[in-house]
C-alpha cells in the first residue's frame, strides 16, 4: 500500500474506532468508575511533571525577555506582559500538551497495546462489552475534563515562576512583573488556550488507544505502537496548533 | 448444540480453514486437537466472533450467529465463557475484581449477591483466600483457575478454552482437566477446548474433532482415539516414542 492510501485508510480506520468509542455504554455506572480510575491516573498523575516543568519553563520565559529588552526604550513592565503572553497562549496549551502527549500518549497506548497483546481486549469482547468503548471513552473524557484545568494551573504556576526567579535574580521588580502582566490583559487568550488544550487532550487520548488497540504481535509491537502514537499526537498538536491560531486568532 | 457449517477462513493466499463442517455436542467436553498451524485457534476464533469466516456459518442452536448484527452479537455473547491460552485476566484488578468485573457489569445482582456469587466461583475452582491477589502475585496455574472462576461466573452456556494446559506441569494439567470437565457437567454447558495434550484427550475428550491442514480430518470419542486406523492422527498421537513404546506394550 502507498504511503497516501495508508494514511487514508488509517484515517477511516479511526473514524470507525470513534463511532464504536462513542456508542452507548452497557452500564454507565461501570464507565463512570472507570472515567474516576484515569482521572485520577491521567491527569492527577501529571500533576508533578506539569507543575515542575511549569514554574522552570516561566521562570526561563521571563529571564529570556528581561535579557532581550534591555533597551531603555522598552519599559521593564514589558517582561511581564511578554512572559504573560507567551506562557498563556503558547508554552502552557502547547508545550505542555506535547509533554503530556509523551507521557500520557505513551502510557495510554502500551497499556491498551499490552491489553491486546495478552487478549484482555479479546476478554472484554467475549463477554459482550464494547472494548472500544469501555477502555478509551472514560480515557477521552477523563483527558477533555481534567486537561483545560492542569494548563490553567500550568498557566499560574508558569506566571508564578516568572515573578520568583525573575524579582529573585534582579532582571525584573516586583511591581513591574506584576503590572506588566496584568496590563492589557486579554480574557479571550485564556479562552483560546483553553480551546486549544480541549482539541489537544481528545487528540492525546483518541489517537494513543487508536494505536493502542490495534496493536498486533507482542511487547516488541506495543513499543513500535507507543512511539508511533507519540509521534503522531505530536504532529497533530503542531498541526491544530496552527490551525487553531489561524481560526481563532487571526 | 453447535454447528459449524462451510465454515471458509484466509489470510492472504493461505487458506485455514476448509470448508469445516462439525456439530459439537450439547453439555459436553469437545475437545479440537491437531498440529500448530492447523486451524484450531482460528476455528475458535471464528465460533465466538473474534474473526470473521470469509465463508459458512456458525450456529448455536436455531440462531445463526453469523447473521446477526454486531450489537445483537453482543448480547448473545453473554452466553459465552472463555478461558484464554495466557488466561487474560485483567492485572489492574485484583483475582476478586476480575470475577465481579462481568457480574458488575451485566447482571442485575445486589453487591452482597455478586460478593456471594464471586466466593462460590472462588470455592468451585479451590481458591477461596485469593480475593485480595493480583494476577502477578499467582501462579500460572492459579491464573487459569481465576479464569475459569471468571468465565462460569455469569453461567455461561458455551464454555471455550484455548489450550487451557498450555504451560502447566503435568499434575496441575490434570487439576484444570478435571476443574473444566466438573463444570460443563455442574453448570450443563457445551464446552470446547482447544487443546494439544494427549492426556485431556483420554480423560476429559467426550467428542474429539482431529483438524488437520485447516480440514476436519476424524470425528470420534476418547474410546475410538487411541484406536484410530487414520494415518494422520495416529501420528499425531504418537508423536512421541514414549507413547509409541506404550501403545506397543
Amino acid at each position: 500500500m502507498s504511503t497516501i492510501s495508508n494514511y487514508l485508510y488509517n484515517i477511516g480506520k479511526y473514524g470507525i474506532f470513534m463511532k464504536r468509542v462513542f456508542s452507548k455504554p452497557e452500564k454507565w455506572g461501570m464507565y463512570k468508575r472507570q472515567f474516576f480510575i484515569e482521572v485520577d491516573s491521567l491527569a492527577i498523575g501529571s500533576l508533578g511533571i506539569v507543575a515542575f516543568i511549569s514554574i522552570f519553563m516561566g521562570a526561563v520565559i521571563t529571564l529570556q525577555s528581561a535579557f532581550g529588552f534591555e533597551s531603555p526604550w522598552i519599559p521593564l513592565y514589558a517582561v511581564g506582559v511578554a512572559s504573560r503572553d507567551t506562557i498563556i497562549l503558547e508554552l502552557s496549551p502547547t508545550i505542555i500538551s506535547l509533554i503530556l502527549a509523551g507521557k500520557v500518549g505513551s502510557s495510554i497506548a502500551s497499556e491498551m497495546g499490552t491489553m491486546r497483546v495478552t487478549e484482555q481486549l479479546d476478554a472484554l469482547e467475549i463477554m459482550g462489552v464494547n472494548s472500544a468503548a469501555y477502555m478509551t471513552l472514560p480515557k477521552i473524557l477523563a483527558c477533555t475534563i481534567m486537561f483545560p484545568f492542569l494548563i490553567t494551573i500550568s498557566m499560574f504556576l508558569a506566571i508564578l515562576g516568572g515573578w520568583i526567579f525573575g524579582v529573585l535574580s534582579g532582571a525584573v521588580s516586583s511591581y513591574e512583573y506584576i503590572y506588566g502582566i496584568t496590563h492589557n490583559f486579554k480574557v479571550f487568550n485564556v479562552y483560546y488556550s483553553l480551546i486549544k488544550s480541549f482539541i489537544f487532550a481528545f487528540l492525546i487520548s483518541s489517537v494513543s488507544s487508536f494505536y493502542g488497540y490495534y496493536t498486533k504481535g507482542g511487547a516488541v509491537e506495543v513499543a513500535q505502537s507507543s512511539t508511533k502514537a507519540v509521534v503522531y499526537i505530536s504532529v497533530l498538536i503542531l498541526v491544530f496548533n496552527y490551525i487553531l491560531t489561524q481560526l481563532l486568532l487571526v | 448444540m453447535i454447528e459449524l457449517r462451510n465454515l471458509n477462513k484466509s489470510f492472504g493466499t493461505k487458506q485455514v480453514l476448509k470448508n469445516i463442517n462439525v456439530k459439537l455436542e450439547e453439555g459436553k467436553c469437545n475437545l479440537i486437537i491437531g498440529g500448530s498451524g492447523g486451524g484450531k485457534s482460528v476455528m475458535l476464533k471464528c465460533m465466538v466472533g473474534l474473526l470473521e469466516p470469509d465463508s459458512g456459518a456458525v450456529f448455536y442452536g436455531n440462531t445463526n450467529f453469523s447473521e446477526l448484527s454486531i450489537k445483537q452479537r453482543k448480547t448473545f455473547s453473554r452466553e459465552f465463557g472463555m478461558l484464554f491460552q495466557g488466561s487474560a485476566l485483567f492485572d489492574s484488578q485484583t483475582v476478586e475484581e476480575n470475577i465481579r468485573f462481568p457480574l458488575q457489569m451485566f447482571s442485575t445482582m445486589t453487591p452482597n449477591e455478586i460478593k456471594d456469587r464471586v466466593n462460590f466461583c472462588l470455592e468451585k475452582v479451590n481458591l477461596e483466600n485469593a480475593n485480595k491477589l493480583y494476577p502477578s502475585e499467582i501462579s500460572g496455574g492459579m491464573k487459569k483457575r481465576v479464569a475459569i472462576a471468571r468465565a462460569i461466573a455469569v453461567n455461561p452456556k458455551y464454555l471455550f478454552c484455548d489450550e487451557p494446559n498450555s504451560g502447566l506441569d503435568p499434575h496441575t494439567s490434570t487439576v484444570i482437566d478435571e476443574l473444566i470437565s466438573n463444570v460443563t457437567e455442574e453448570f450443563k454447558m457445551t464446552t470446547v477446548i482447544i487443546t494439544h495434550d494427549m492426556n485431556s484427550v483420554i480423560e476429559i475428550g467426550d467428542n474429539i474433532i482431529y483438524l488437520h491442514e485447516g480440514q476436519v480430518w476424524w470425528e470420534g470419542h476418547k474410546q475410538q482415539v487411541l484406536d484410530t486406523t487414520n494415518d494422520e492422527l495416529y501420528d499425531f498421537i504418537y508423536a512421541s516414542k514414549f507413547l509409541k513404546r506404550l501403545k506397543k506394550v
